[in-house]
């Protein structure tokens, strides 16, 4: 069941774009900051199964310009 | 509601996510983050200040079922505008570390065993009273510190002053602030910045004077990079002796061997005069000129004693001091080019140019403290550039309330709350408010920190209190401290929230609340007073340091000067301080008002904060009918001081080589006790090391991780090296953090002091460097 948090910085006037891409995701929650192009976004998935598809997803937008992790959380691991 | 484990971890991982985004984008603000507010399972937002540094950045804590679960910053807060650094945002985790302190344990027959905590405080006050019958009044001691909250502080000095009759009252802000307020008094009569954050606005130049702001003040370096990027032609000057996070980030880093900032800050004023860029019109209205003692020594020795004393002296004697100090001539002491001198000087000098100094450890750790303190004020003055918005020499703390318990309370040996104990106006005040014979209060300061410990080791005091401070792993010289602390008849008692080097030497363990567990109020960099409710219950029997210390005046027979209850006593603990600093220059805000705002600045009058002191557009207790009013010393001018570049205590030589430098690191506070049980804190920095220079790292063999000796005249450690790590000390120099206390590098460091502020020196001793 893993938890993950990110920095998502859209490509260049692709904010609005990816926000809406990021918040139609299952899984997903975002946060975008008032003043700069960064959208903190977190998932929460049932399992690594749908969370690698999930990850293959979120890297294929088009309006992403790069994604950095932050934080990780696997319970399995635990 | 009950939010569980899952949304919990979400919250943090949220958490981290801001904390990353705050570091990589200054200025960053997520202020309408509000997807928590009547969210799952968060009740209430509350206010509070961060209790991590001396920045007294504004947050709110999100609580869920009587559990702090997030946290957020607060954009009604003008200090930090809702922005946060990374132990803002995982604050809150170090509440429930899973070893917390939640019951008193007393120590029977060499091992410490659980008691109720009420047991646990007869036992203090039975130890306090029969170790003052037996051996005399200075025979007990408080020991305190900067993160005491403004009521711990207040108690603790009306116990042991105005009570118990001793000055033995310390605090680890001695450590940290002693030479800022010394440098503040002596050069203006009165302690504490004359600016605010808003220069931050202001200001066209920066200069960081051994201060690394990225790290230790990080938001407040947010907001001059912000600043930066916002404003064109805005500059940061970084002047320091290590390769820091901040050199990265400034326009320009200037390198200098340690302790020579005293002689660069005299060539900048020979540069200032002799290219005629001095305020002729400030200068001769407001300012007055002095020199002190000279050869004043280093405190290395005990029952060490120095009084200064000011002698006045004509602007044309101070400019033949400084004709010791050209740029050229200081440049062989400093290794600081004479053109780099120069365009710092030009820096200052320029009339065009707003220019504000930050400053913290680097120039307060040091042998003459206050004579550099003095000297960076010497320039900005000498220009004129000060109480103004974007003008302010600034000294910013460590601590979260240094300011605010330490300093404004006065939990020195020397101090009140208001004045000194040598001050007999002073002292009949005290007495009046706290309702003791006058007599009481010995009119003799005893023992400053270094002293204190000192006094401890020979017997000189047999009991010591100790409260939020971890002395065993800060004090310079540690091992005599520590060594001092065990011996047979010395009774040491500890309060504390988590197991520490210095719970080890206690006899009496008291279990401590933490920060938003009580109420209290901090004061921060900026004169701020910022007051916090009680948010969360304190585990098991822990108990605030206020009421732990009326429990024992209770005790000890002082109802009449504690009668609060433990339902309200906060409160009545404020209003009665309050009546210290009642008047213009330091009027305080009432409860009420404290209650309901993110903060507020005092002097406090007619319901108005003061931005900038002694400017009489904003300060109410100017009157002079002068364009500014340094009100502070009877001759109402600020002073300029002729002092001169002298060594330090130690330098390498031939048996010890290399200079050794210690601190913080960001993502630890202090000795590391809270900050080590956040797990994303600790993994990101889970121990220490040792930062060495890579050429000298090459001429010792030594790659990354391989483990170094550390050895001094007072004792050796052996850690692993850093070798272009986030800071990359000059050749010749090493750099330890001090967070960590596996690593206990003040076993190696040096007891030496300021001799006017009494603070230690821990970033310059020799040591010499083996491959382990």
């Amino acid at each position: 069941m893993p938890i993950f948090s990110y920095l998502a910085i859209p490509k260049k006037d692709a904010r609005k774009t990816l926000c809406e891409e990021l918040s139609t995701l299952e899984h997903c929650q975002i946060i975008p900051a008032d003043n700069q192009d960064v959208v903190v976004l977190v998932t929460d998935t049932p399992d690594d199964h749908i969370e690698k598809k999930l990850q293959h997803t979120i890297k294929s937008l088009p309006s992403l310009q790069s994604l950095s992790l932050a934080f990780g959380y696997n319970e399995k691991l635990e | 509601m009950k939010l569980d484990r899952r949304e919990f971890i979400k919250q943090a991982a949220i958490g981290s996510a801001l904390a990353t985004a705050g570091s990589l984008f200054p200025g960053i603000s997520f202020g309408s983050w509000n997807r928590l507010a009547g969210g799952p399972g968060v009740l209430a937002w509350q206010k509070t200040p961060c209790r991590f540094c001396g920045t007294g950045c504004g947050l709110l804590v999100g609580v869920s079922d009587g559990r702090a679960v997030a946290v957020k910053g607060d954009p009604n807060c003008t200090v930090n505008k809702g922005l946060c650094c990374m132990k803002g945002y995982h604050s809150v985790q170090a509440l429930y570390g899973r070893d917390r302190i939640t019951t008193a344990k007393v120590r029977k027959n060499g091992t410490l065993v659980e008691v109720p905590i009420s047991e646990a405080l007869d036992l203090v006050a039975e130890k306090l009273k029969q170790t003052r019958d037996t051996y005399g009044k200075d025979s007990v001691a408080m020991y305190g510190s900067g993160q005491w909250t403004i009521p711990d502080g207040y108690v603790a000095s009306k116990l042991f002053k105005g009570c118990l009759g001793t000055n033995n009252v310390e605090a680890n802000a001695r450590l940290c602030m002693a030479s800022a307020v010394t440098g503040f008094m002596t050069s203006f009569g009165l302690d504490e910045p004359m600016g605010c954050y808003e220069d931050i606005d202001h200001a066209d130049v920066f200069v960081t004077w051994g201060n690394n702001m990225a790290e230790m003040h990080p938001v407040l370096f947010s907001r001059m990079l912000s600043s930066r990027k916002r404003r064109a032609g805005v500059k940061i000057i970084d002047f320091a002796t290590r390769f820091t996070r901040t050199s990265q980030a400034a326009d320009k880093s200037i390198i200098f061997k340690p302790q020579t900032d005293l002689a660069v800050a005299n060539a900048i004023c020979y540069e200032i005069i002799k290219n005629n860029w001095v305020n002729d019109n400030f200068v001769t209205t407001h300012v007055s000129f002095h020199k002190g003692k000279t050869n004043i020594g280093y405190g290395t020795e005990d029952h060490f004693t120095f009084t200064d004393s000011a002698e006045t002296i004509d602007y044309e004697a101070f400019k033949l001091f400084l004709e010791d100090y050209t740029p050229e001539k200081v440049e062989k002491i400093s290794g600081v080019p004479a053109e780099e001198i120069k365009y710092l000087a030009s820096l200052y000098g320029n009339p065009s140019l707003k220019v504000t100094s930050f400053w913290c450890m680097g120039m307060n750790q040091h042998t003459r403290g206050t004579w550099i303190n003095n000297l960076v004020y010497n320039i900005h003055l000498l220009v004129g550039k000060i109480s103004t918005p974007g003008n302010s020499p600034f000294s910013l703390t460590g601590q979260p309330s240094a300011c605010g318990t330490v300093r404004e309370v006065g939990t020195l040996t020397h101090k009140l709350p208001h004045g000194v104990v040598m001050n007999e106006h002073d002292r009949q005040m005290a007495a009046e408010i706290w309702q003791v014979s006058v007599e009481n209060i010995d009119p003799k300061p005893s023992y400053h920190t270094v002293e204190m410990f000192r006094a401890l080791d020979r017997g000189d005091i047999k009991f010591i209190w100790i409260q939020v401070t971890n002395p065993m792993v800060t004090m310079p010289n540690l091992r005599r401290y520590r060594d001092g602390a065990l011996k047979d008849d010395r009774f040491v008692v500890v309060s504390d929230v988590y197991p520490t080097p210095t719970t080890d030497v206690a006899d009496v363990i008291l279990p401590a609340a933490m920060w938003i567990e009580q109420e209290g109020m901090f004061g921060n960099s900026e004169r701020r007073t910022q007051h916090f409710a009680q948010i969360v219950d304190p585990p098991g029997e822990a108990m605030s340091d206020t009421w732990q210390i009326i429990e024992v005046a209770k005790r000890l027979g002082f109802e009449k000067q504690f009668p609060w209850s433990q339902d309200n006593y906060i409160e009545p603990i404020w209003e009665e301080y309050r009546r210290f600093h009642a008047g213009p220059t330091h009027e305080m805000a009432p409860y009420t008002v404290l209650a309901e705002r993110s903060g507020v600045q005092w002097p406090f009058v007619n319901g108005r904060e003061t931005r900038w002191r002694y400017n009489p557009a904003y300060d109410p207790a100017c009157n002079n009918g002068k364009d500014f009013d340094f009100y502070g010393k009877k001759d109402n001018r600020a002073w300029i001081w002729a002092r001169p570049y002298e060594p330090p205590a130690e330098s390498p030589d031939e048996d010890y080589n290399f200079w050794l430098n210690t601190g913080r690191v960001i993502e630890h506070w202090h000795t590391g006790s809270m900050t080590r049980r956040v797990p994303v804190l600790h993994n990101a920095v889970p121990s220490s090391y040792v930062e060495i220079h890579p050429e000298d790292a090459a001429d010792l063999g030594v790659v990354n991780g391989d483990l170094v000796k550390i050895i001094s005249r007072r004792g050796e450690l052996t850690m692993p090296a850093q070798i272009n790590g986030r800071g990359v000390p000059v050749r010749g120099m090493v750099f330890v953090p001090f967070f960590d206390e596996s690593y206990l590098i003040n076993e190696v460091t040096l007891d030496a002091f300021c001799p006017i502020s009494k603070q230690p020196d821990y970033k310059k001793c020799a040591v010499r460097l083996e491959k382990a």
